[in-house]
């Protein structure tokens, strides 16, 4: 690719633009939150006395810890019983083949493209007589049900992928079915299956239409949804707010800079696919 | 071959369930309800269609819709194309170092909850916020506003953020596409003395059809499903000027007790969104 240098020169610009542009809300943020609690900033300055203890004051003000103990818990429910669900059927349609497979696939299709939206008035109504309701299973059930058309999606298009040879090999081997799936299918599917865990795991961390539905108590909730609970507390206090918000992003910021190449791809797999 | 099925169908078994019980069954209640209606705790009255023709009679649900239909231009168009512009200057980054930096920077307003992004603008549009700091930094101190509370301003300004946060996920997206392109196409290009404009035109939007179709559709829904940053930010007002068919489902059925009609309304906004879905779905794969 030849680049000329005006080319060049409207990319730069565009780019650093753009790149700033992204950047700006955050560092507004940031150094709103460094200003004394009881003062209202402004946009963007350079914190001369910074209060590092608005993030104290909201870290114990917010019950952080209360909250990402909650959102942790709802992490580890619905992530590995959505991975574990969506691969054994993703197994039996895209690799077994079993009779019907098409018209199963068609069935999870069908609540691919619903937004939750429709969805959250009866199941309010069905987790309230479930007896759920204001407690963290009230969106575990729904969550996984809701990732189901797109894990199962996923896993099918991975098994779909996998040459069938490699399944009569072992079955020449004397392999049964159970044997050929953990010791063959299991360790092919890993990338497959790891990627689908980021996305499932931004897509719970940062849920928040089921949460302030179906959960009155925002300490209850997935972070995402408990911020409604910051802004109802700090209000008033810009710098109290934007430090909240931003412990509430710390986590999955870090994971996503550790991880950033895997984030990246899956998720723009997970669009590709869906 | 008959103990495979058997096999398959109880490791479905799970995966069907309870996608039964949580997705496909609440889809069936919100049918049921929307020719009902309700209060959510007496008894339920049959009014046939009522619910869907109340919708579209009435002004507030229908702006709802227009709203969500006008955040399209901010959700999808916006990031679209400036997304293909960038991702155009991305791929001719030669130190992968940089490049890569400038993606994860680009690509990162797509980990944060939304909420968190609404909360992040609410305080840039805020009356000391950064924009209209900008704004008078520059002279155009008369244009200072608090935008989200401006009748002909809020719409575009919650339009933004939503453009802020899907405008990078395109770009890298695209980027991604355009390094797949075969680079022949660019030297045969060059050779007949195209410039970047006609390159850009006849070679890498043709190239692109797919990865464009897929981010019209994921771009068109979080437009329609907007129910976060709506909720953190203006909850629809001022009037009904940011109201979105999330924000109405929740406060016909929760605030206002018409659980029928906001369950009908629940319908229709799924039929939109399979109305805009479809046909660009059907589209991309006809040209396959």
């Amino acid at each position: 690719m030849i680049t000329t240098f005006s080319e060049k020169l409207i990319g730069r610009t565009l780019l650093i633009v753009a790149t700033l542009f992204t950047i700006l809300p955050i560092l507004s943020m940031f150094s709103a939150s460094l200003e004394p609690a009881d003062s209202t900033p402004l946009g963007l300055s350079f914190p001369t006395n910074p209060q590092w203890g608005n993030y104290k004051t909201a870290f114990s003000g917010g019950h952080v810890l209360e909250l990402m103990k909650s959102s942790i818990f709802i992490v580890l429910l619905v992530v590995p019983t959505t991975l574990l669900f969506s691969t054994l059927a993703g197994y039996a349609i895209g690799k077994m083949k079993i009779r019907g497979h098409s018209a199963l696939f068609f069935f999870f299709l069908l609540g691919l493209t619903i937004p939750f939206e429709s969805l959250i008035v009866p199941l309010y109504y069905q987790v309230d007589r479930l007896g759920l309701l204001n407690s963290q299973l009230a969106i575990v059930f729904p969550l996984i049900a809701l990732f189901m058309p797109f894990s199962v999606f996923w896993m099918r298009a991975h098994f779909l992928r996998i040459p069938s040879e490699i399944s009569e090999a072992a079955k020449v081997d004397g392999a049964s079915e159970f044997q050929e799936f953990r010791r063959i299918h299991m360790p092919l599917a890993i990338p497959s299956i790891s990627a689908l865990a980021v996305i499932i795991f931004i897509w719970t961390w940062n849920q928040f239409i089921l949460g302030v539905v179906l959960i009155d108590d925002p300490l209850k909730r997935t972070v995402a949804g408990a911020l409604t609970f910051f802004q109802g507390q700090y209000w008033i206090s810009i710098p109290l707010i934007s430090a909240s918000a931003l412990i509430i992003i710390m986590p999955s910021l870090i994971l996503f800079l550790i991880f950033q190449r895997k984030f990246i791809s899956a998720l723009l797999q997970g669009a590709i696919k869906a | 071959m008959k103990r495979n099925n058997l096999t398959g169908a109880v490791i479905s078994l799970p995966a069907i369930s309870i996608y039964s019980l949580f997705v496909i069954y609440p889809l069936i209640s919100a049918f049921r309800y929307s020719f009902t209606k309700w209060d959510g705790i007496g008894a339920k009255t049959f009014v046939g269609l009522g619910n869907y023709t109340q919708i579209f009679q009435s002004p507030e649900l229908v702006a709802s819709i227009r709203n969500s239909l006008s955040l399209i231009v901010f959700f999808s168009v916006f990031p679209i194309f400036f997304g293909l512009l960038l991702a155009n200057f991305i791929v001719r980054i030669r130190k992968q170092r940089i490049r890569s930096i400038t993606q994860v920077i680009l690509f990162f307003p797509q980990i944060l909850p939304l909420a968190a992004s609404g909360i992040a603008w609410s305080w840039m549009y805020a009356k000391n916020g950064l924009v209209n700091q900008f704004l008078k930094a520059i002279g155009l101190e008369k244009l200072a506003q608090p935008w989200l509370a401006g009748f002909s301003t809020a719409l575009p300004a919650v339009g933004i953020i939503g453009a802020w946060v899907l405008t990078g996920f395109c770009s890298v997206l695209l980027a991604t596409g355009i390094s797949k392109i075969d680079s022949s196409l660019y030297e045969a290009a060059r050779i007949d003395g195209a410039n970047w404009w006609t390159e850009f035109r006849n070679v890498t939007i043709p190239g692109l059809r797919q990865e464009i179709s897929v981010l019209i559709t994921v771009t068109t829904i979080a437009a329609l499903s907007s129910f976060d940053i709506i909720y953190v930010t203006t909850l629809g007002g001022p009037g009904s000027s940011t109201l979105v068919p999330g924000i109405s489902i929740y406060r016909l059925a929760f605030t206002q007790s018409a659980v029928g009609l906001a369950s009908a309304f629940g319908i229709v906004l799924m039929l939109i969104v399979l109305l805009i879905i479809v046909p660009i779905q059907f589209y991309s794969r006809k040209g396959e």
